[in-house]
């Protein structure tokens, strides 16, 4: 049995979730503007890709994020857990460049369950978080009439089976809309590198 | 009761508070420089008495007296240093305020008494200040402008009610006037104070500005002059000494809360916030330990520093114990009353309690929130300001698609001019494009020098690779070349 898009996404509270490929920025900024509320976002300083809110103002208001720059990894999972734990933030975005180890990612975990926020890890592809409740594999889609179209795959369930499906971002109402589910399409061929 | 006024000039100010920090044999000077070249802003008595004197040049100055030694002058320190004289001088009256660059003026109406009389006091200071290792000239008389023109001309007492006759004798210079004035007066043969107030007002009026009229008056006592005492500032410091060391994270946090309780309602009575807290601890082996709580807001709520303090201190290394702990509220800004809601923390609260709390740990200035700015620059469209100041409220636009990532552009080896090359590689991966739209010709700010934007014009595209990527290109036409600067997704 499939699950539905609706019961998994917007992604579940008190949980860490990670996503990775170069459609996790869009995953990230989509479910910003499906959570709504302040948005902790932290990077270590020396990521030379920066985000750029004036692009986030299609998702939500790119004044309800708040940017903390890290020294390292370290430095961006501790101020990801007082985050967390906080319980101001609804949702704690963290850019990482190493996997997180199983301890760092219960932490994390614990400190989600206890603010009741959801976190995301946004991880290079092939890397994640081995605590994340689900993790995510975005990719853009071509499509020659829709130039928002994007793959999003459960590559990873804690709770429920993996699955694919083809989104992409309404603007005017400010939600996701599920195209079509592309798990069984055939013939796909996902990017290099 | 007449009012008596003491005038406390400080000769050699610059010099002397260099000379009681670092103490030199022989001529010694402060220079300050002036353009190219330095000059002597103040000497000791030794470099005067070998020739020396201010405002000569430090090259003139050297060859006269080879063994001349110099610092530069630092007229804020001079300052800071009048300042702390005038505060010793409260010892004698409430009322002391600076007067000038090296002076200081005394309301000392109703205390000499307790000093066993003016000529005991003005001993008492003379002495304190030599044994300071400081000289000053020292004078006293019923209005502000006569006990000045005492101390720098005639140092000395002038009995109550005989200012006209102390004052008589001496230059007209004396009446605090400028240099242009005081010639222009001994052209007349008016030398002396006695000799102008001789003269009928109106005469000298006709002459000079009603300024030389004012400062005569003012000397005379015929019109007031106000001496303002310096304000000092509200202290916002606690301190709690121990009778045994003390060593345990629960210990320093429970003294902790004992001071903040005693801070913040000094906070409170005068409607007050702090923006930064310090916490200073003495250890038993004389070293000592600060912690700056840096706060997102201005805050007085004791409970709730005290939370935030829980991780710093929990950092402090106690050693072999902690005698003495010290609190201070610094960035003190004002924080009227409010009404304080039932559920606790409002959420905004909680959101300055997070920011303080990541604050601490990675620094203030490196958490920051995002504002529109007007600038078709897409790297200029926002600047990031502290999210201690809170959010901003301004409208985001965007006209034109702009990408979620943005990076410094990175070159794409491609010859294509005009529309987007059909295929290139970038980052080492090859691909092929689908579909593109473009141009968004965006010009750089000439008005704003920028290295980044030095090759001219862009031609920004949106462009879609068969592989998923949608990237943010442009091509350069002044300096041919293909950029990818940033990914839509």
């Amino acid at each position: 049995m499939q699950d539905d898009f609706a019961t998994i996404f917007p992604l579940q509270r008190g949980r860490v979730h990670d996503a990775s490929g170069p459609g996790a920025p869009f995953f990230a900024a989509a479910l910003s503007g499906v959570t709504g509320g302040t948005v902790l976002w932290i990077k270590p300083a020396w990521f030379a890709e920066e985000i750029n809110p004036v692009a986030f103002s299609a998702f939500f208001d790119p004044r309800d994020i708040i940017l903390a720059r890290t020294a390292d990894q370290t430095e961006t999972l501790a101020a990801g857990e007082e985050g967390l734990r906080s319980g101001a933030v609804g949702l704690v975005i963290m850019e990482v460049d190493k996997p997180v180890e199983l301890t760092p990612g219960r932490r994390l975990q614990l400190a989600a369950e206890s603010g009741r926020s959801i976190g995301l890890s946004l991880h290079p592809e092939g890397t994640g978080n081995q605590a994340a409740t689900t993790r995510w594999l975005c990719r853009p889609l071509f499509s020659a009439s829709d130039s928002t179209l994007q793959e999003w795959s459960i590559i990873k369930n804690k709770t429920g089976t993996n699955n694919s499906w083809a989104v992409r971002w309404d603007e005017t109402a400010r939600r996701i809309h599920m195209v079509s589910e592309t798990a069984e399409r055939a013939g796909f061929k996902g990017p290099p590198g | 009761m007449k009012r008596r006024v003491v005038s406390i000039w400080f000769q050699r100010l610059p010099s002397e508070r260099v000379l009681r920090a670092r103490p030199v044999d022989g001529p010694f000077a402060v220079t300050l420089s002036e353009g190219n070249h330095d000059r002597l802003h103040d000497l000791n008595r030794e470099a005067e008495s070998q020739g020396l004197e201010r405002g000569m040049g430090l090259a003139d100055a050297r060859a006269y007296v080879p063994d001349l030694v110099t610092r530069p002058a630092d007229i804020d320190a001079d300052r800071r240093f009048l300042v702390m004289l005038a505060r010793w001088a409260t010892r004698y009256t409430p009322h002391a305020g600076l007067d000038g660059e090296d002076g200081l003026v005394l309301d000392i109406t109703g205390a000499s008494h307790l000093f066993g009389g003016e000529a005991a006091m003005l001993e008492d200071m003379k002495a304190r200040l030599s044994r300071a290792r400081l000289s000053s000239k020292i004078g006293i008389a019923d209005t502000r402008g006569a006990a000045w023109a005492l101390a720098h001309f005639a140092p000395g007492i002038a009995p109550e009610g005989k200012t006209s006759a102390a004052l008589g004798p001496l230059s007209v210079s004396a009446l605090r006037i400028d240099e242009k004035t005081a010639t222009a007066l001994k052209r007349l043969g008016l030398n002396t104070i006695a000799d102008m107030t001789a003269l009928p007002r109106a005469t000298l009026a006709r002459r000079f500005d009603m300024a030389l009229i004012a400062r005569l008056e003012q000397a005379l006592g015929t019109r007031g002059e106000a001496i303002s005492p310096l304000s000092e500032p509200p202290h916002y410091g606690v301190r709690m000494s121990f009778p045994e060391p003390i060593g345990l994270v629960d210990d320093v946090m429970a003294a902790l809360s004992r001071l903040l309780d005693t801070l913040c309602l000094r906070l409170k009575n005068r409607e007050a916030g702090a923006r930064a807290i310090t916490l200073s601890v003495e250890r038993v082996d004389q070293t000592r330990q600060t912690v700056t709580l840096r706060l997102a807001r201005p805050m007085r709520d004791a409970t709730r520093i005290l939370r935030l303090f829980e991780r710093p201190v929990g950092e402090i290394d106690a050693g072999f114990g902690i005698e003495r702990i010290r609190l201070e509220a610094r960035g003190v800004e004002g924080l009227p009353a409010e009404q304080i809601g039932e559920g606790g923390l409002v959420e905004g609260e909680a959101l300055d309690d997070l920011v303080t709390r990541l604050g601490a740990r990675i620094g203030l200035d490196n958490i920051v929130r995002f504002q529109p700015v007007a600038s078709h620059i897409p790297e200029r469209g926002f600047t990031e300001n502290p999210a201690a100041y809170g959010r901003v409220d301004a409208e985001w636009r965007m006209d034109h698609p702009r990408p979620l990532r943005m990076f410094p552009p990175e070159p794409v080896t491609s010859d294509a001019a005009r529309r987007p090359p059909s295929r290139f590689s970038w980052r080492r991966m090859r691909f092929e494009t689908a579909a593109s739209s473009g141009p968004e010709r965006i010009a750089p700010e000439w008005w704003r020098p920028d290295e980044a934007w030095r090759s001219g014009l862009r031609d920004y595209w949106r462009v879609e690779t068969r592989q998923g990527l949608r990237l943010w290109m442009f091509h350069t036409p002044q300096a041919p070349g293909w950029f990818v600067h940033g990914l839509f997704a």
